[in-house]
């Protein structure tokens, strides 16, 4: 009786954010997803703002043209960018963060000022952040002006207006290689399964390796010479853009870490210590492994933001510089300005789709943490 | 036939708001006693635009008149700052799909105004407000024919700006030893000349995406000429043609050899046409908006403390544009929204926003006194020139052409790959100009390069 009348209690108070959940974010991803396999915005003779404008459905022509359309290589190279700079912004946020962390964990004196100084960015939004980065990269200004003061020449790097690419390479190598990735992910996945008896799993992995390698293998091949060979690189000026992004996160990473380092017991450096160990191995062999789980959280919270990335980019950017665009900014404009509601969807889609790939299997994992428990 | 009702009930509350209206004008200049009705109007007014900033004062001369006229209105001004109406244009588009218009809002005359809204069915026609306020004659018969769909005319027309010219400081260019080029090869070589007098000076100052398509607009309107211009954007001449890409090339050309080294981390046109007050630039490409900023803000005299010259090779031509405000189908205030367009329209709010903001009126009948130097010379070049559409600011071409091909522009500036840029956009073309509407709207400009 007393607990059914909890229930209650408990279904009555979770139910109003049901409600709102379930129209306000999955309603709305249900039809930005709709509207993504729908023609709305790219016939030029049904006008996009007409009131109940005729919309049909397409399929999947519109992914289709994102990945191989020959006007659409901006997306390409945005996703191109949003992987470079994720991978960039993460290995100095949680580098950084980590060093610094460390360094605050020495009893450093006046420990709460540093602590202040190195979260304070945070408090900034995105949009500051980038006019003040903006400002500081100029080319004929900020940085580098700064060694005429010392009587230098001025630098002439380009900042965030460089056009120059590290690593080039072409469309369908790019293909080629995430399709490797891929299978070396599952057949990495089938060859534990098979070692470790979960014999039926390993076959459907060994399934799925065969028919999406061939799927792969076609979409590559199949791919239109027009954007075969269209190139992709690193761009130099995505090194700007961390930057500013690592400025403003980094204390974030700090924190987290500083939290972490506090909470491992004295006792346990102690007794490496006990044990012969230098301050070195300290840190590579007792600190740093129980740090995991805060790399872990930390990378899924940077990478979700840098996947979405939007304000940063806009600001500096201004929307037209492609050597620092993002998918969110390419979206935004697309659908607001060009009226192609239902491209701009299926970018929308492509990002959700993304950042679902790092949330999904980081919230799978601690669900069956807690189930465990 | 539910549709066809309400375009009748449209027509019949139009008709009668005009038989209304038709006797307000003659009579609010006679008595004041009418004047007296017209102000007695009351309730809010919002307005929608992108004039802030540097614009700001202009738009609100204009409000003034407007408050002047109709104290008791109430007006909310919300404007969405950003050069060319990038962000505003997003928030205006929620808005009207929402189904919350503002009362009356700026867009751009040409495709903007007719490939985006009056097509889209998101207009009332303002045929009747024309004819009881006899605008009919006192506007360019080509700038209304560009704002006509389907024999209605769809908005009032505020300003009409210039985009094929080149601002200098002639003390600065007489210093330097050059003179304002007549072709585009010529730019070239001026640049090289500036650059070997003083390396550290920019030849060409531009900022801001819209700039940089617009210098590409007007290095193709001096390649193609008038004629072939417009031929490009009604379908009769492609984009892979032989000329489209000679033009690419001289865009490539200039951008790399003449153009400031940061007009890309320029957000917008100020901090441009700030490097030619400065002496850091030679000249800055862009409208005649500029001229507000270097005589309102950097306190120069017109001619001789700046001076302007149309852009290579345009000569004898108005690249124009032109701001218009209209009537959206469910305005809450749509009463006053129609005072409103009718203060847009007259001499008097004409008069007090153009000469303000740099442009001038699209009234033939404007008080040219009031305005500057080189207003009266855009207004005479206005009458006679060849009149063409600005592809950068809506006129020319739809939005779903211009926004995809800023982008392949801006790719462009870094591949300098003139093949795959023109094929893509003949595809880009092909794909999203509706093929009768683009030969009606196109018809009216031409008819208008034609007739002059």
């Amino acid at each position: 009786m007393r607990m059914s009348r909890d229930r209650r209690i408990a279904v009555l108070m979770i139910t109003p954010s049901i409600i709102l959940l379930a129209i306000f974010v999955y309603g709305f991803i249900g039809q930005t997803i709709a509207t993504s396999l729908s023609d709305w915005g790219t016939d030029p003779n049904k006008p996009a703002l007409m009131p109940g404008v005729l919309i049909n459905f397409v399929g999947l022509k519109n992914y289709q043209d994102l990945f191989t359309g020959l006007l659409n290589a901006r997306f390409r190279g945005d996703l191109v960018n949003t992987v470079f700079f994720t991978a960039l912004f993460l290995a100095v946020c949680l580098g950084l963060g980590l060093l610094l962390a460390i360094m605050l964990d020495q009893n450093t004196r006046g420990e709460g000022i540093f602590r202040t100084v190195f979260l304070f960015p945070m408090a900034l939004s995105f949009v500051v952040t980038a006019t003040v980065w903006r400002w500081l990269f100029q080319p004929n200004g900020g940085f580098n002006v700064l060694p005429t003061m010392l009587g230098l020449d001025k630098l002439n790097f380009g900042w965030f207006t460089d056009r120059t690419t590290f690593i080039s390479f072409t469309w369908q190598q790019m293909f080629l290689f995430v399709a490797l990735l891929i299978l070396m992910a599952m057949a990495y996945f089938a060859v534990t399964r098979w070692q470790g008896r979960r014999r039926t799993a390993a076959v459907y992995f060994l399934i799925g390796l065969g028919l999406l390698g061939g799927v792969v293998l076609t979409a590559a091949l199949g791919l239109p010479a027009s954007v075969r060979n269209e190139r992709h690189g690193l761009n130099v000026a995505i090194i700007a853009i961390v930057i500013a992004a690592a400025w403003q996160m980094s204390g974030y990473t700090m924190a987290m870490y500083l939290a972490g380092l506090r909470g491992i017991p004295e006792e346990l450096r102690e007794a490496a210590r006990v044990d012969g160990c230098t301050e070195w191995q300290v840190y590579r062999y007792v600190v740093l492994p129980l740090m995991q789980p805060i790399t872990l959280s930390a990378a899924i919270i940077l990478g979700h933001i840098s996947l979405k990335i939007f304000d940063l980019v806009f600001v500096m950017g201004g929307g037209s510089n492609q050597q620092i665009d993002m998918p969110s900014v390419n979206m935004y404009l697309t659908t607001f300005q060009g009226n192609n509601f239902a491209l701009g969807s299926a970018i929308a889609v492509i990002m959700l789709i993304m950042v679902a790939l790092i949330i999904i299997p980081y919230l799978i994992t601690q669900l069956r943490g807690e189930t465990q428990l | 036939m539910n549709v066809r009702n309400r375009i009748f009930s449209v027509g019949l509350a139009l008709s009668m708001l005009a038989a209304g209206a038709s006797t307000l004008p003659a009579q609010a200049q006679s008595t004041p006693a009418a004047t007296a009705a017209a102000s007695s109007a009351s309730g809010n007014f919002e307005v929608f635009h992108w004039w802030a900033g540097a614009e700001a004062p202009a738009i609100s001369a204009l409000l003034d008149v407007f408050s002047k006229q109709y104290p008791g209105i109430k007006i909310t001004n919300s404007a969405v700052a950003g050069g060319a109406g990038v962000n505003a244009h997003a928030v205006l588009k929620t808005r009207m799909l929402g189904g919350q218009p503002p009362d009356s809002f700026q867009v751009h005359a040409g495709w903007e105004l007719i490939g985006t809204y009056a097509i889209a069915n998101t207009l009332e026609p303002l045929d009747d407000l024309y004819k009881s306020e006899g605008w009919m004659d006192k506007f360019p018969k080509s700038l209304l024919d560009l704002m006509s769909y389907n024999g209605h005319i769809w908005s009032v027309p505020l300003t009409i700006h210039r985009a094929n010219l080149l601002w200098y400081i002639p003390a600065n260019l007489a210093k330097w030893g050059i003179t304002p080029p007549k072709t585009w090869d010529e730019f070239l070589t001026t640049c090289a000349t500036l650059k070997a007098k003083d390396p550290t000076v920019a030849p060409l100052a531009i900022g801001a995406t819209f700039l940089q398509v617009q210098l590409f607009e007007n290095i193709l309107l001096a390649t193609l000429g008038p004629k072939d211009y417009v031929n490009l954007f009604q379908g009769n001449l492609k984009w892979t043609d032989d000329k489209v890409k000679a033009a690419f090339t001289m865009y490539s050309k200039v951008l790399n050899q003449c153009v400031n080294a940061d007009y890309a981390s320029l957000g917008d046109w100020v901090p441009a046409a700030e490097m030619v007050v400065s002496g850091k630039a030679a000249f800055h490409l862009d409208g005649d908006w500029a001229a507000g900023q270097f005589s309102t803000n950097d306190k120069l005299a017109p001619k001789t403390g700046f001076g302007w010259a149309l852009t290579p090779g345009t000569d004898g031509v108005f690249d124009f544009l032109s701001d218009a405000f209209e009537l959206p189908k469910g305005a809450p205030d749509r009463d006053n929204a129609l005072l409103w367009l009718k203060t847009v329209g007259s001499v008097a709010g004409s008069d007090a926003m153009n000469p303000l903001k740099g442009s001038i009126s699209p009234r033939l009948d404007s008080d040219l006194s009031k305005y500057s130097v080189y207003s009266q010379s855009a207004a005479a070049d206005f009458k006679t020139a060849i009149i063409v559409p600005s592809l950068e600011h809506g006129a020319a071409a739809p939005e779903a052409f211009t926004t995809p091909f800023t982008d392949l522009l801006t790719a462009f500036n870094t591949s300098g790959d003139v093949d795959s840029v023109t094929a893509a956009a003949e595809q880009l073309a092909e794909q999203t100009t509706p093929k009768a509407l683009a030969s009606a709207t196109m018809a009216a400009t031409m008819a208008a390069t034609t007739t002059k």
